[in-house]
């Protein structure tokens, strides 16, 4: 074996709690917190919260054979019913909507609620992806209009709306990458990729057929340029740069390295889940890189959803925007913004197209909301979002680098994210501890054990969104689980105390997989 | 700006406590000669919300909407009636703004929901496990194919041209850049499936058979033969569903033989949106299977009080933790969507579902009589659930824009489908649903009257 | 029977031509609760250094690789139902695969007992 566990995580587990002993009621409810018990649980097979006409008996069946004959298993619930098993359901989560989020590199920042007024117009709710263009050129409007912005700002060439998420968006880009090699007959094998970097990056790559290689960084937290510039060759395609990186850090060597792989033939891609930083600061398009995906879900404020859905949307430089998916949209030669499709490729010069990467013309919904995102900022608002969540950022870190290990904190400043690591914990005390001490204080913890290169690392990503009274609160919070775990604090061992639940038994959930409710009740 | 809760007064204090000059000052490590000192140029400033609100309306009202004709479009996107319910609940900020459940101490609602709605899609599709979620049915559809060339050690994927051709072209792109190839040949204007064309194409070479059921012609393939082939040859089943509400009418794929059934699951909840943020579903007959699957997982556990819940698990598949050796580089999945989908399923239940399904079939089957007794047209499908294809005197492609001057959407044409001709440019997509009403019948019939006349 | 131990974690026990492979008491502590591991076929053919099983934790998953080359005789199926041997007894009955030593002089350079021990107190 090699490296094992090289982040440190470990959970093991949990030890029981003495909650539960203190005043136990006899439904496990405590007042505004209820048990929910399962769909599977409540429902019935007879019971129907739509009303929906009888089924017309002597209507003709044009099913064939394989009309269905046995019963399928699902529940129904009645509307009231549904509306209280989804309600008290979402009393369990945590949200953005209650309270600060930093989770690092995932830019929980708040969601506008006229996103979801205007991605709710009939006009773009309400239409079907293969209507006649004739009746949808205002949806292609919106489209052409985001393009454009998201062109701008990051001094790009052109840029393909269709990826679904970031990771879809990243492999969008390598396989521009790779489309552009295969057209000039370069067979090139290897794509290098900080250790740093995001699992989606090692994984997309090997996903386009790439081997991956690791990028030693510097002391101080970045690419090490002199030991990229000497692995640098004709098998290498491409380059995966976070930047800023996942340690919070901006790639002052940006140019240089673009340059450096520029001249040995390969592409630069770089990774935009953290543009949240220099939106309207700087334009990775100035510094030389060829593709990067921006996650509309992060730095345009789409919701997170529980996990999704996202948007990938990825920028392209001239080299790279003959080969972008389909539908693709590009800058034309009179300067103006056209969605081009399978159908009219031809008309608009867009032949060397790589492909299409999902059905339909992307995701929508996240479209219109991230340009009523970016309308509302304007390019002012969208400059001051940027600064404020470095501010926020650069005020924890220097707020709390006195009692937390902050490894890459005396170079200077951060960008949007302060790092910190587990370095001067009491013996048995770990991340993990801090993180749900952190759920007790009412906050969301921050992204804990990455990037993988700090031992038992704490990302804290507080974005714009948060005020000076929320970031100082925020600071107690977690100075004072900084003390406690520095001092071997037992109790912080067993948090949290308060959730809706303790500390989760995953080893069990992994070993014996229980991944669906096993049989129907009820029916 | 009102999203912005910093003050004037905060962005000159704050620098100073941390012994900054200015925010300006924060990013010294950008090259100067890069760093923009102000807002770019050309763009709009700052706008009200008022102002968005009214610029936004402007461009839906470029659109037509579908309530606002007789509609009869599906092809892999379908419109239904969603309860107002749905709406209400994907939009509780617990479930809106919450983040990917990795805290599991607090984000159990979002776990116990990803868990019902793996249980409801596992049932739907009579298999034995399904995930939380992919992108969409097209990269659920990739997926799957990658996931059998893994189990299988095989490399050779047999397309039926029933499958949706973006799905299609989906697994031919990610084919060519990879060691897989696809062999797909495209549908033939016909009323029966072409199984036995697809059957005899299978060999040992094969990694899986990739069929949709029912198929973007509307037509049911005859998946047990299908399977019964394809598992003698040592290949995998993969089935492809583009329309959910079907499988309240038509046998579970799993239970047919299917191996993997992937599908778009749009059709409850989720809403048309133009294409997107759509549900891919993705689940597996053979629990043994389960470690080669892509995307999050759900399961149930205890916490350390003997309390159950829930967390996502075998997470060691996945990309953040298995990096380039992982099973799928996807991270995000369609969390909100699936919410949609299972507040809608649970709105029905098996009575509602089949009651739906029902009414579908029925409206379908009331609309290809009538429309099969225009002059100039005639109903291709033996069999169908609630799409159907028609076969026009004339080529249809113009005349659905024709048709869509006249504020009738009128279907997809299959030559926007496959722009190939062969005779498909002739063929008309028209699906039904319980949105659409007897008059939108009558209106399409004699709007194809009239055009056809 | 003398039992090797090589700088990747893992110990090796040879009886003639026979060898037993499972991964240490210190690198089960490193790993945490162990709840999947996938041993290689029997016939398998592994050459030293090659990849031969994948041990996972909840959060991490790490390759066991062939410290001397040789076929598999076993995979310890045993581990497919109980993971977490490894944890409770990584060194007896959270064994991992057998093989047939194809190359006794390849053992030449592994540590004994006293030595990984010494090489482990360096790591922390």
């Amino acid at each position: 074996m090699n490296q094992i566990n090289q982040s440190g995580w470990k959970p093991g587990t949990p030890v029981p709690t003495d909650r539960g002993g203190d005043h136990p009621t006899a439904t496990g409810n405590r007042a505004l917190m209820l048990e929910e018990p399962l769909l599977f649980e409540l429902g019935t097979s007879e019971t129907c919260g739509v009303d929906l006409p009888e089924p017309d008996a002597q209507a003709a069946n044009r099913l064939g054979p394989l009309a269905r004959k046995s019963a399928i298993g699902l529940p129904g619930l009645s509307e009231p019913e549904t509306v209280r098993h989804y309600t008290r359901l979402s009393r369990q989560n945590y949200a953005i909507d209650l309270g600060l989020f930093p989770l690092g590199s995932c830019t929980m920042k708040h969601n506008p609620r006229l996103n979801e007024k205007v991605a709710r117009m009939p006009g773009f709710a309400d239409v079907h992806p293969l209507q006649p263009v004739d009746t949808v050129r205002g949806a292609l409007g919106v489209i052409n209009e985001l393009a454009h912005w998201l062109i701008e700002l990051t001094g790009m060439h052109g840029v393909a709306m269709s990826p679904k998420a970031g990771a879809h968006g990243e492999l969008c880009g390598m396989l521009c990458i790779r489309a552009a090699l295969e057209a000039r007959g370069d067979a090139r094998r290897v794509v290098l990729v900080p250790e740093s970097a995001h699992g989606t990056n090692p994984a997309t790559a090997a996903f386009a057929g790439y081997e991956v290689e690791d990028i030693p960084a510097a002391e101080d937290g970045r690419v090490d340029l002199a030991a990229l510039k000497a692995r640098l060759g004709p098998d290498v395609a491409a380059v995966m740069i976070t930047n800023p990186n996942t340690c919070g850090l901006f790639e002052r060597d940006m140019k240089a390295i673009s340059d450096a792989v520029h001249a040995a033939g390969g592409f630069v891609y770089c990774d935009g889940a953290n543009f949240n930083a220099i939106m309207g600061r700087v334009r990775p398009g100035d510094l030389g890189v060829d593709a990067m995906h921006i996650n509309l879900h992060k730095t345009f404020s789409t919701p997170h959803g529980g996990g999704g859905p996202g948007s990938g949307p990825v920028v392209l430089s001239e080299a790279l925007s003959p080969y972008g998916p389909l539908p693709f949209t590009a800058r034309i030669r009179d300067g103006s913004i056209e969605l081009v499709e399978e159908e009219n490729a031809d008309q608009f010069g867009h032949t060397h197209s790589f492909g299409r990467m999902a059905a339909f013309h992307g995701q929508m919904g996240m479209f219109t909301r991230a340009l009523a995102y970016i309308l509302s900022h304007g390019a002012d608002g969208l400059r001051q979002a940027s600064g404020d969540a470095v501010l926020n950022a650069n005020y924890l870190l220097r707020s709390l680098d006195d009692v937390l290990d902050a490894p890459f904190g005396k170079a200077g400043p951060c960008m949007h994210e302060a790092l910190f690591s587990d370095h001067g914990f009491a013996e048995g005390v770990t991340t993990l501890d801090v993180a749900k001490g952190l759920i007790d204080e009412g906050f969301h913890p921050m992204t804990m054990y990455f990037p993988l290169v700090v031992h038992g690392a704490m990302l804290v990503e507080p974005t714009e969104t948060e005020s000076k009274a929320t970031l100082d609160q925020f600071i107690g919070a977690l100075r004072s689980l900084a003390e406690r775990a520095k001092a071997g604090d037992e109790d912080l061992k067993s948090a949290p105390h308060h959730a809706p639940r303790a500390r989760l038994d995953e080893a069990q959930a992994a070993r014996r997989p229980v991944l669906a409710y096993p049989e129907l009740e009820n029916t | 700006m009102r999203y912005l809760p910093l003050t004037e007064t905060d962005r000159r204090a704050m620098p100073k406590k941390i012994g900054a000059l200015s925010i300006d000052t924060l990013f010294a490590d950008v090259p100067p000669e890069h760093y923009l000192d102000g807002p770019i140029e050309g763009l709009p400033l700052h706008a009200s919300e008022m102002a968005v609100e009214r610029h936004m309306r402007a461009l839906s009202k470029q659109n037509l909407a579908a309530a606002d004709a007789p509609f009869f479009l599906g092809a892999g996107a379908y419109r239904h009636h969603v309860p107002a319910t749905v709406d209400h609940i994907i939009q509780r900020g617990e479930f809106l703004t919450a983040y990917t459940p990795y805290q599991p101490e607090i984000a159990q609602g979002t776990l116990q929901m990803l868990f019902e709605f793996q249980t409801q899609v596992a049932r739907l599709y009579g298999c034995a496990v399904a995930n939380a979620s992919m992108y969409d049915g097209s990269t659920a559809c990739w997926e799957a194919i990658v996931m059998a060339a893994r189990l299988t050690k095989r490399h050779r994927v047999l397309m039926s041209g029933g499958v949706h051709p973006h799905y299609v072209s989906v697994a031919q792109t990610m084919a060519h850049f990879t060691p897989g190839h696809v062999d797909y040949e495209l549908p033939v204007l016909c009323s029966s499936p072409g199984d036995d064309k697809l059957i005899a194409r299978i060999d040992e070479e094969t990694s899986c058979v990739v069929v949709q059921y029912p198929d973007v012609m509307g037509r049911i393939p005859d998946l047990p033969r299908i399977a019964e082939a394809a598992h003698a040859a040592g290949a995998l089943l993969i089935v492809v569903n583009t329309e959910p509400v079907a499988l309240g009418a038509l046998e579970a794929p799993g239970k047919l033989g299917a191996d993997i059934v992937v599908g778009e699951g749009q059709a409850l909840g989720v809403g048309l949106q133009f294409g997107g943020p759509y549900l891919g579903l993705f689940a597996i007959t053979n629990p043994k299977h389960v470690r080669q699957m892509p995307g999050r997982l759900c399961g149930e556990t205890a916490d350390a009080d003997g309390k159950r819940g829930f967390v996502l698990t075998l997470s060691t598949r996945e990309q953040h933790i298995r990096r380039e050796k992982a099973t799928s580089n996807i991270c995000t999945n369609s969390g909100l969507c699936a919410l949609a989908f299972s507040v809608h399923m649970t709105l029905l239940g098996e009575k509602g579902l089949t009651a739906l399904a029902a009414e579908n079939h029925r409206l379908a089957g009331l609309a290809a009589d009538r429309l099969g007794k225009v002059p100039g047209v005639s109903v291709l499908n033996e069999s169908f659930f609630n799409e159907f294809t028609l076969v026009l005197s004339k080529e249809t492609r113009p005349l659905v824009r024709e048709l869509a001057a006249k504020g009738i959407l009128a279907g997809v044409s299959l030559g926007r489908l496959f722009p190939d001709g062969e005779g498909r440019e002739n063929g008309l997509l028209v699906t039904l649903t319980e949105t659409t009403s007897e008059e939108d019948i009558e209106a399409l019939a004699a709007a194809l009257e009239e055009a056809l006349a | 029977m003398p039992r090797y131990f090589t700088e990747e974690h893992e110990w090796i026990d040879v009886d003639g031509d026979s060898a037993t492979i499972g991964i240490t008491d210190y690198a089960q502590g490193q790993l945490g609760d162990v709840v999947f591991v996938e041993t290689p076929q029997a016939g398998t053919q592994l050459g030293k250094g090659a990849e031969a099983a994948v041990v996972e934790s909840v959060k991490a998953a790490s390759e066991v690789y062939a410290p001397i080359s040789g076929t598999v005789t076993e995979g310890n199926a045993t581990l497919e139902d109980e993971p977490e041997l490894v944890n409770s007894s990584p060194e007896e009955d959270g064994w991992f695969f057998r093989l047939t030593v194809a190359d006794a002089a390849e053992l030449e350079g592994l540590m004994d007992e006293a030595a990984y021990k010494a090489f482990c107190e360096g790591l922390d």
